[in-house]
């Protein structure tokens, strides 16, 4: 079913019982199969590069069996006691799927070899039993590696381990499980120098990263070789041309339902993908409005129930689902042969993520992947059309080039101490062997140390409440088994505590109904009792916090009060934007456009400009009493928002009163009560000058000083290195609360401690994450000099979609004092009406 | 988009304040979360929570050494622009019966100078039953002067004229779809509860149930801003989160 092994490759590399094995099902092992037999021959880690449905995962395991099988014939020799082959996985499901997938060769071929695997839901005792007696092979996740690195039962379990094979690492390197797992990786090369590192991977752009990945980074730039499997068949890709009015704004895509109901009941198995949670809530009732065939169509997104996820998955597994609308949750996962068809509804925003998607339909090789994508609004018929040609092109988006967090260094350094004494030196030295961490200083390092040890302050205050201690020999080791007991409660990266439980009320009392799934603590800060919207496909009126629970009922309503809510919403990728941006700047691709966007885009021509390949597109006009900035940068939400922000600032400080202002991924508009137009024209307000970088300089600082994303940012940073721990006594309900809140630290520590490692580490997160600072730093410099203002007397067309934004989510321009004062003046205009109940739902129906 | 941010404050505001009249005696509400009774000259502080960090230090959570230092440098401002005749500090003024001994030499510096230019009474609170040997001033259980009574913990009995802490109420409102809280004054005319003045003191809601049965159906927060207070009724307050 594949072509013949490459020749130049030894044809012994498969024993006979596997020969046998392969030709018993009607198969041939694959090159890149024997190409990583080869390699472990050759005492070489590798990279296999492989789309889906290549037999990456047997590949991975194929030296490992191998090897057992013969170790296991040499009757004489004495089994050696620790594990043989560790294989660790992003997803806890995706390693007990592979366990299970593995255990079948090995029972055909009778080949002793024990498999086991070690999740957050293996029995107590089975671990234990784990410990003393481990299995040939190993399946776990890095969470699990962390714990039992720092158990001190890490040279008896790894000591003897020959093979790691880490599935998926594409998705796991750049975020801080990576960080993680790598810190893992270069402990358990130093407890088995020995042992060779397989990686297995998606297409990525930029491969050397991984293979870095693979071996310990002693010199710079080494690397492990690297396998790439053949291409599968190219994927089969189409935009839908919906015959309806393509919106101006919005995510729904609700102009295009009967098609995309359409496609579900033409093929056998159809995963829908959207972007954010809410969108596959909203598409899963559409759906469900028109589906007069009763088709069975279901739900799948990280905030739902993890019992409810199961069952939709194992329904998927068993063939009987037409089709599931899901979110990011089913990126990655196991492989459900059935799906031939993939939906991707709304702007992929990235084309590394479409191609990852597109490869969930059909995981045989040899036949292509179907893909329809579904854009919701105009820009993302420009999006789609974007990422259509960076597919065809094979395209991928880069890295965001990272280093290694310090916080998550934090935590695996007091893991090290829990496993044993260690030297610092010794400890650096293992650290920058991991490939996050090969740029690390050593004043960083001593630095994170000394956070582990005393909390790191420039004021030495804690050196008697220290929790690891330096010993006479030098080296450090915890203060009491108190500490060893906090790491094992703190460990991992994910910080949930911004989640909320979704309970509905049950019939009689309020209490004790079914938990639906969970939403962010902060869209639920958002609510008021009485507000309603869509969750677990239904609509639901928001009752109270209860327990730490939010507590819902069904409710009649058609339409939620409350829009939406962003869960997990990823943003335009740079690779993406830039191909929009040259899609825009040449009118003779625009043929290839659906002609409704194509007139758009010939009116914008007309009746403004077009934003350049390299140049920032900036408009002013008059609206509603009101006068308007629109940029268009292309640079994702976040740092739009981000930009927003500081923007806002200075023209505050200009005097030009502007009163909020909106962003979505490819432009933002501020408004405000001064004619900017004017102010351009008179030389007031310098366009060069309001987009000068040097806004992220003190003009970040000081918004950042009460940024809540910011606080978000640090809360995340503080609880994986170790500052507080993860179940705070913040949280308590209980009447004589004395709280602790994270944001009171955060802001005591910027004060007296500005460059406090946790300080650094949330600065260096909010870089990349929820603030995108350094993407807008580099648009800062793209553009300079290269800003094209063109004053108008109306709206551009293509203004429109982020016009339509404003009030439907809104971020706030104005500082927290000015909402404070607004909130007082409602109250007295109420007071002036008679009302006693704002309207806003707090009622005397509430009470704590 | 946000969730509520919390704000700790070192900044004191510095107007005038807001004039409230409890049981009949007109009080000011300072911008920077103390209570200013103007024809007495005193000041009124609730739930200081010195040596907090420390406290938790010792529980192996290392929060930044930094509390004292903020919330007295507070102090000693506020303490600086109203020049009291007498400082009273309501209880919790310590964080616990090791705080005083924990109080670094610079904080206690400037602890001795806010207090020398005026009487100061530490009331017990439940943090610090037997507070503050060592420091001078006076030590109460409770404080009765005309009208009010100033005690920690407010009593069960609906307290006319009472000045309490203890609960650190704080208010939240949803303006524009953001969610703030701040710290806040709570009080109904009769009885008035204060905001816990410690960097690293926390907040309980002033919807929750605990502080509501405090007062008559019909009170008002008053929350603590960069510069002034703002007065909202109990009812545009929203519980937490």
């Amino acid at each position: 079913m594949d072509a013949a092994p490459a020749p130049d490759l030894p044809d012994d590399l498969l024993p006979e019982p596997f020969r046998r094995w392969f030709a018993g099902r009607g198969w041939a092992p694959r090159a890149h199969q024997l190409e990583l037999l080869a390699k472990a021959r050759a005492g070489r880690s590798a990279l296999l590069i492989a789309p889906t449905g290549a037999g990456k995962t047997l590949a991975g395991f194929l030296p490992s069996l191998v090897e057992l099988s013969q170790r296991a014939r040499a009757r004489n020799s004495v089994r050696p006691p620790g594990v043989h082959t560790l294989y660790i996985s992003p997803l806890k499901a995706l390693a007990v799927d592979v366990a299970r997938n593995l255990e079948r060769p090995a029972a055909e071929m009778d080949l002793a070899v024990r498999i086991e695997t070690r999740t957050g839901d293996t029995p107590a005792s089975r671990r234990q039993r784990q410990r003393r007696d481990p299995p040939d092979i190993l399946l776990t996740t890095p969470e699990q590696i962390a714990l039992l690195l720092a158990s001190g039962d890490g040279e008896a379990l790894f000591g003897d381990l020959r093979r790691i094979v880490l599935d998926e690492l594409h998705a796991l390197a750049g975020s801080k499980r990576g960080d993680l797992l790598s810190l893992g990786l270069a402990r358990l090369r130093a407890l088995a120098p020995q042992a060779q590192t397989v990686g297995l991977s998606a297409t990525v752009a930029d491969p050397d990263t991984l293979r870095r990945w693979l071996v310990p980074q002693a010199r710079e730039g080494e690397m492990g070789d690297v396998v790439i499997a053949q291409a599968g068949a190219a994927p089969e890709l189409s935009m839908l041309d919906s015959v309806a009015h393509v919106p101006w704004a919005g995510h729904t895509a609700r102009h295009s339902l009967k098609e995309i109901y359409a496609l579900i009941a033409a093929n056998t198995t159809t995963l829908v993908f959207v972007n954010t949670r809410m969108q596959a809530e909203l598409l899963f009732q559409e759906l469900w409005h028109i589906n007069d065939a009763n088709l069975p169509i279901a739900l799948h997104h990280g905030s739902l129930d993890v019992s409810q996820r199961r069952r939709v998955e194992a329904a998927m597994g068993e063939g009987r689902l037409k089709a599931v609308v899901c979110t990011s949750s089913l990126d990655l996962g196991i492989d459900w042969g059935a799906v031939d068809l993939v939906v991707n509804v709304g702007a992929p925003k990235g084309s590394s993520r479409l191609m990852q998607r597109i490869g969930r339909a059909n995981h045989r090789l040899d036949e292509p992947s179907r893909a329809v994508l579904v854009p919701a609004n105009r820009f993302e018929v420009l999006e789609c059309r974007a990422a259509l040609e960076a597919v065809r092109a094979g395209a991928q988006d880069s890295a965001v080039i990272r280093t290694g967090a310090l916080d998550v260094l934090a935590q695996h350094v007091l893991g090290m101490a829990c496993a044993g004494p260690f030297a610092a030196d010794d400890l650096y030295a293992e650290v920058i062997s991991a490939e996050p961490y090969a740029g690390l200083v050593r004043q960083d390092f001593d630095d994170v140390l000394d956070f582990v040890a005393t909390g790191g302050y420039a004021l030495r205050a804690y050196e008697r409440f220290a929790r690891i201690r330096r010993m006479k020999d030098g080296r450090w080791r915890v203060a009491n088994p108190e500490v060893a007991q906090q790491y094992r409660l703190n460990v991992g990266t994910i910080v949930e505590a911004s989640m909320l439980k979704v309970r509905l009320a049950g019939a009689k009392s309020r209490f004790g109904g079914r938990v639906l799934g969970e939403v962010e603590e902060y869209f639920v800060e958002t609510m008021s009792p009485g507000d309603t919207f869509v969750f677990a496909g239904e609509v639901l009126e928001y009752l109270a916090i209860v327990d730490e629970e939010v507590r819902v009922a069904r409710s009649n309503a058609k339409e939620p009060k409350v829009p939406s809510y962003a869960g997990g919403k990823f943003p335009l990728s740079t690779f993406l934007a830039a191909r929009v941006r040259a899609l825009l700047a040449d009118p003779a691709g625009w043929s290839a456009l659906p002609g409704q966007v194509h007139e758009w885009l010939e009116l914008q021509k007309l009746r403004s400009r077009l934003p350049g390949r390299e140049d920032l597109l900036v408009e002013t006009f008059p609206r509603g009493g009101r006068y308007h900035l629109v940029a268009y940068p292309f640079e994702g939400r976040l740092a739009h928002q981000t930009l927003g922000m500081l923007l806002t600032r200075r023209l505050d400080r200009a005097g030009l009163h502007p009163l909020g202002f909106m962003a979505n991924d490819y432009a933002l508009v501020i408004y405000g009560a001064r004619d900017m137009s004017l102010a351009i024209q008179q030389g007031r307000l310098s366009l060069d000058a309001l987009f000068d970088a040097d806004m992220l300089g003190d003009d970040l600082e000081d918004w950042l000083a009460e940024s809540a994303l910011m606080k978000r940012t640090f809360r995340q940073c503080a609880v994986i290195g170790g500052l507080i721990e993860r179940r705070f006594p913040g949280r308590e309900k209980n009447a004589r609360q004395v709280t602790m809140s994270t944001d009171l630290v955060y802001d005591v520590l910027r004060r007296h401690e500005p460059g406090h490692v946790l300080l650094r580490a949330a600065r260096a997160d909010a870089a990349t994450g929820l603030l995108d600072i350094r993407r807008l730093s580099d648009m800062l410099t793209r553009i300079r000099g290269r800003i094209d203002h063109v004053a108008l007397e109306r709206v551009s067309p293509l203004a429109v979609p982020v016009m339509l934004e404003i009030g439907r989510e809104m971020v706030a321009g104005g500082a927290s004092e000015a909402l404070l004062a607004e909130a007082e003046d409602e109250l007295i205009r109420e007071a002036m009406d008679g009302a006693s109940d704002g309207g806003n739902g707090a009622g005397d129906g509430w009470r704590a | 988009m946000h969730r509520t941010a919390e704000t700790a404050r070192e900044t004191d505001g510095g107007h005038d304040g807001t004039a409230v009249a409890l049981a009949g005696v007109a009080l000011v509400l300072d911008a920077a979360g103390a209570l200013w009774w103007p024809a007495e000259r005193m000041l009124i502080v609730a739930d200081l929570h010195l040596e907090k960090g420390s406290s938790f230090a010792a529980r192996g959570v290392p929060l930044p050494p930094y509390d004292s230092r903020a919330t007295l440098t507070l102090l000693a401002r506020i303490v600086e622009r109203r020049r009291p005749r007498t400082l009273v500090a309501l209880g919790d003024s310590f964080h616990d019966r090791g705080g005083a001994d924990r109080l670094a030499g610079e904080e206690r510096a400037t602890l001795a100078a806010l207090m020398r230019g005026c009487e100061m009474v530490w009331i017990a609170g439940n943090h610090d039953p037997d507070p503050v040997p060592g420091f001078g001033g006076i030590c109460a259980e409770e404080l009765r002067i005309g009208p009010l009574t100033l005690r920690h913990e407010p009593a069960v009995e609906p307290g006319e004229g009472e000045i309490a802490g203890h609960f650190h109420p704080v208010a939240r409102v949803v303006v524009r779809g953001r969610s703030l809280r701040r710290r806040c004054f709570a009080t109904d005319g009769r009885r008035l509860v204060m905001p816990a003045l410690g960097a690293y003191a926390g907040g309980l809601n002033v919807r929750d149930a605990a502080l509501a049965r405090l007062f008559a159906p019909a009170y008002e927060a008053h929350l603590v801003g960069a510069a002034r207070t703002y007065r909202i009724a109990h009812h545009a307050c929203l519980p937490d989160r």
